[in-house]
This record gives C-alpha cells, structure tokens and sequence, in this order.
C-alpha cells in the first residue's frame, strides 16, 4: 500500500456488504474505455450470433427491438474497484438470442465494434444470467456506455459486459479476450476477486484480509527511471 | 464521450518497467507502418488498462496492465521499437 | 512547493505522478507537469482546484506543511525544452496548460538563454490566467519573450485580440512564423490541443517540430 495522505479520503464512497470483497460503491457511472467511441448507426447495426457447428442467426436493429425483451435491475462491479447497484436495464435475454440454436459448446466470445473481444463459459451466459441491453436507466442506451446495445453479464466483473456488442461466436475451445489476454482473470468472478492471472481465492475474505493482502505484496516500485539503486524510494515533502 | 491523452502520460508506468525513457522510443505501427514516438500515441487511461493507438490509424500499439504487484505489457500492436541508448 | 531529499533535478516540461492513499487503501493517482525551472531540490507543481474533483481539493486544501506526499518522476522525455535550445519557440496554452510551459519559460531566463520565445495563452478571462504578474515582468525584461492573452469570455478593454477562440489568424497573428522552423509545444485540453496542432500544421509548421501534451477533457488534474 502506498503511504497514506493524512486527510485524504476521495470521492465519497460507502462500504456495504453488498459489495464483494475489495469494492466501492459510486453513485456516478464512470466511463471506462480502451478506444474511441464506436459511432453505430442503427441502420447498419448488425448483431450476429454463430455456433460452433457454423450456424449463424443476424438480428438488424429493428429485428432486435421486435424480440421480446426485459427490465432488469443488477449491481455492476467493475474491476477497478467501483460498483454501482441497482442500475436498471432493459435487455433481450441471451437465452431468447439462443433460442433453436443447437449447440453444444462450452465457451462464448463476445465481439464489439471497434474491436473488443471477452470470452465467457456459455454457462455464464444462459439460464437468465445475461442480455444484450439497450436501455439504461429508461432511455436508450448512450454511445458512452456502450449503446446502441450491450452486453450485459452482471455476475462478471463489468469487463465482460462487452460495449457495443456486435457477436457472440459459440465455440468447443476458450479463447483469451482482450483483457484475459493481458493478465485479467479469464473468468472474473467479483465474488471471488478474481481480478487477474493467478486469483483462485474461494469464498468471500472480509475486507481486512484484503488490506493486509495488499500490504504483503508491496503494492507498486515507485522509483526513479533509470535509478538502479533506488527500489522503493518514496518522497516526502515540507508542502 | 472518451477522448485520448498522449503517450507522455504512460512515461511514469512505464518508467517503472525500463530503465530506458519508453516514451522517446520510435514505435511503428504494426498495422499501417507508419513510425512516431511512442509519446505521440492516443493513449486512452479509463480502461482496466493502459491502451495506446496509432495515430494514424487507431489500432492499438500498446497495451499495459498493472496488476498490484504484477505488470503485463502487449508490445504486438509494433513491429519494432527504437530505443535510445542513455549516455551513449 | 515540494521539498523533496534526493530529487535528480528535471527538465522543462517533465511531469510527476501523486498518489494519495486513504486509510483503508483506496488510492488515487494524477500527473502534475512541474512547474519549476529545473533546479535544486525544490519542485513547484502548479494544482488548480476542481470543484468536483478528487485529487486536488486535497491537495490544495488539505495538505499542509510537512506532510508527506507520494510522487513518481520526473518523468516523460519527450515534452521537454531544454536550456540549451537555439531553435525558436512557440508555445500555446490552454488553461491550465501553461504549467509545463511556464517551466520552459523560467528554464530559459535562469540558463539567460535568449532565443524568441513566443506564448499565445488561451484562457477564459484576466482572472483565470496563471503566473500573471511573473509574465508581465518577464516581459518587461526584453529578452525576447513574447506573451499573447487570447480570452475566450471576457477580455479587458485594449486587449490585442477579440474574444474568441483559437483560431488561423491568432496563430498567424500572435504566433511565430514556420519560415522560422520553430519548435512548437501545446498543451492543455484534449480538445484544444486537437484544434492548435490542426491549425498550425495546417498554417505551415512542420507536424514534426509540433508537441502535444493533452491534459484530458477538463483540461484538468481533477
């Protein structure tokens, strides 16, 4: 852990046991991106979904809207550290996009525009456990939060919500998306802290363990470039 | 709307990682080819990670994710970087 | 002002990254550009306070005298202006933009280099202007600094420029010729940044002589 501000304490943030392990809760909804907003229009908007065996089923924007869809309420617990309950969505179950579909693959690969990919067991994606969201909050879904449609996987870490959502390809072999393929858990349980490569912690430790977890590890090497002596070297200041 | 920092802004992670000014190195994109600092890069920092893109063409060239005791750095999206040697 | 044992020195235009950790291990992090001449141990970094913000209310506010503070740098190699420099400058800021740059200015009076500096600082009227009395007597020395104020709300009455933003004719007015090959340094909002390096490339500079360094979308270090 780094070493403390006195007086600091940053955004107004609450501790809940409704938070898993390591989270706080924020009343905004930060906007976290790896890009540029894709800009879709919804004329040429295209969600396809393709199984294992090649079969392929496209909704077009008018299509998706006319599947039946739902209002649902989650918690999102994004992995840098903010959650936001009770967000209120409305979606069109993945069980629905799935419907007739015959497959028997184990794992899922969620494409987006502009690039994106997150691999999930198909598992984690059925039996009303995940949408494709196009409303948030009552309106339409902003480009910003990964409108015009979504993936919505609340039980995942939010990195598995895919923005702007364009495919879901079934296939027999997991694949590493794009954050499971830099050190990010390729599962993603919040529950369990599965942040990254190597988490396997079962259950739910308290928040105390969590601190002294970080403390071991000997969070960051705040040096000098180039300074080869120097490892730890920490500056204090007269302000 | 996400907009983009430069790559200036990876210097102090980075930092962390080579004892050489990462941001001055040459980079070239690996999709279109064409060559800038790394500092020049579109670096978006809202992510669970650090993606910076061409440029020229916005694919990403770099991506950095720093773990709490662990950092994972993609250098795939350059060919190649051309590092200065300090002192040299 | 930091005290800060050990400090290496800078460059112009170099920043630093703060962290502030709270009690129970939430951390926040911002990088500074410094706006000291590179010197001694003391570093200045320039905080504007965001209303809304997480950072600097503390650290304009809270931090007091003798307490710590936890800071990575100096760092970034490629936004810098050394003292050495025989080229020409041209620099434009944006707000809160100046900070780096103002470093470059004071770099250059303390190593009495004289070659043409030239800032055109954008700002939203006289009160949001920073180091404002320093630059009226830099100035006044005669050393060839240069300094425009473009206001973009309010300007006071004989200012050079009208009210407005940046545009063709204040860099072609207040700016430095390309003809002169000058280096040029911007910095400040993303999107102001975006709109200079437009224009001046496009008013004749070479893309290659131009550096950018974008502070985000509220030109701030919230």
């Amino acid at each position: 852990m780094g070493i403390v501000s006195p007086g600091f304490s940053g955004r107004r943030r609450a501790d809940s046991d409704k938070l898993p392990p390591g989270q706080y809760l924020v009343t905004d909804f930060p906007v976290l991106s790896a890009g540029p907003t894709p800009r879709v229009d919804s004329a040429s908007w295209r969600l396809t979904v393709r199984t294992e065996t090649g079969q392929v089923r496209s909704w077009d924007w008018a299509a998706f809207l006319a599947l039946p869809s739902e209002e649902v309420t989650v918690d999102l617990h994004c992995v840098t550290k903010w959650s936001k309950l009770g967000t209120r969505w409305r979606g069109v179950s993945i069980d629905t996009l799935l419907d007739g579909a015959e497959t028997a693959a184990d794992y899922a690969m969620a494409h987006s525009y502009g690039g994106y990919t997150t691999n999930l067991p198909l598992a984690d994606l059925v039996d009303g456990q995940a949408w494709v969201a196009f409303e948030y909050d009552g309106d339409p879904l902003e480009p910003e939060h990964g409108g015009p449609a979504r993936l919505l996987v609340p039980h995942l870490y939010l990195w598995k919500s895919a923005k702007w959502v364009q495919g879901i390809d079934l296939s027999d072999d997991d694949e590493p998306g794009f954050w499971e393929s830099l050190g990010y858990h390729n599962y993603g349980d919040p529950w369990r802290e599965q942040r990254y490569w190597g988490d396997l912690r079962g259950g739910s430790p308290r928040l105390g363990r969590s601190r002294r977890r970080r403390r071991q590890r000997g969070l960051s090497c705040w040096r000098f470039p180039g300074g080869r002596a120097t490892a730890q070297a920490s500056m204090w200041t007269s302000g | 709307m996400t907009s983009h920092l430069d790559g200036n802004m990876l210097a102090g992670t980075l930092g962390e990682l080579f004892t050489v000014d990462v941001t001055t190195a040459i980079g070239r994109c690996a999709s279109c080819g064409t060559s800038g600092a790394i500092a020049q890069a579109h670096v978006y920092p809202d992510a669970p990670g650090m993606v910076a893109r061409c440029p020229a063409c916005s694919e990403v060239v770099l991506r950095l994710v720093r773990g709490s005791d662990r950092a994972w750095l993609d250098l795939r999206g350059l060919t190649c970087l051309q590092l200065t040697i300090p002192g040299s | 002002m930091l005290e800060v044992p050990g400090w290496p020195g800078h460059r112009a235009g170099q920043h630093v990254d703060v962290r502030l950790t709270a009690e129970d291990g939430y951390s926040a992090q911002r990088s500074y550009s410094i706006a000291s001449a590179p010197q001694g141990t003391a570093l200045e970094l320039t905080v504007q306070r965001l209303d809304d913000g997480e950072v600097s209310p503390y650290l304009t506010q809270t931090l007091g005298v003798g307490q710590p503070l936890e800071l990575r740098g100096p760092v970034g190699g490629w936004f810098v202006w050394d003292a050495d420099g025989t080229a020409p400058v041209l620099l434009v800021a944006g707000g809160s933009g100046l900070v780096p740059l103002m470093a470059m200015i004071r770099a250059r009076a303390q190593a009495a280099n004289r070659v043409p500096f030239r800032l055109i600082y954008s700002v939203r009227d006289p009160a949001a202007a920073l180091y404002a009395t320093e630059l009226i007597e830099r100035q006044r020395v005669g050393d060839g600094l240069g300094v425009t104020y473009l206001y973009t709300r309010t300007a006071p009455a004989g200012s050079p420029l009208p009210v407005g933003r940046i545009s063709a004719d204040v860099i072609a007015s207040s700016g430095l010729p390309p003809a002169d090959s000058p280096r040029v340094f911007v910095c400040g909002p993303t999107g102001f940044v975006e709109t200079t390096a437009g224009l001046l490339v496009a008013a004749g500079h070479d893309p290659g002589a131009i550096k950018t360094e974008r502070f985000g979308p509220s030109g701030g270090q919230s």
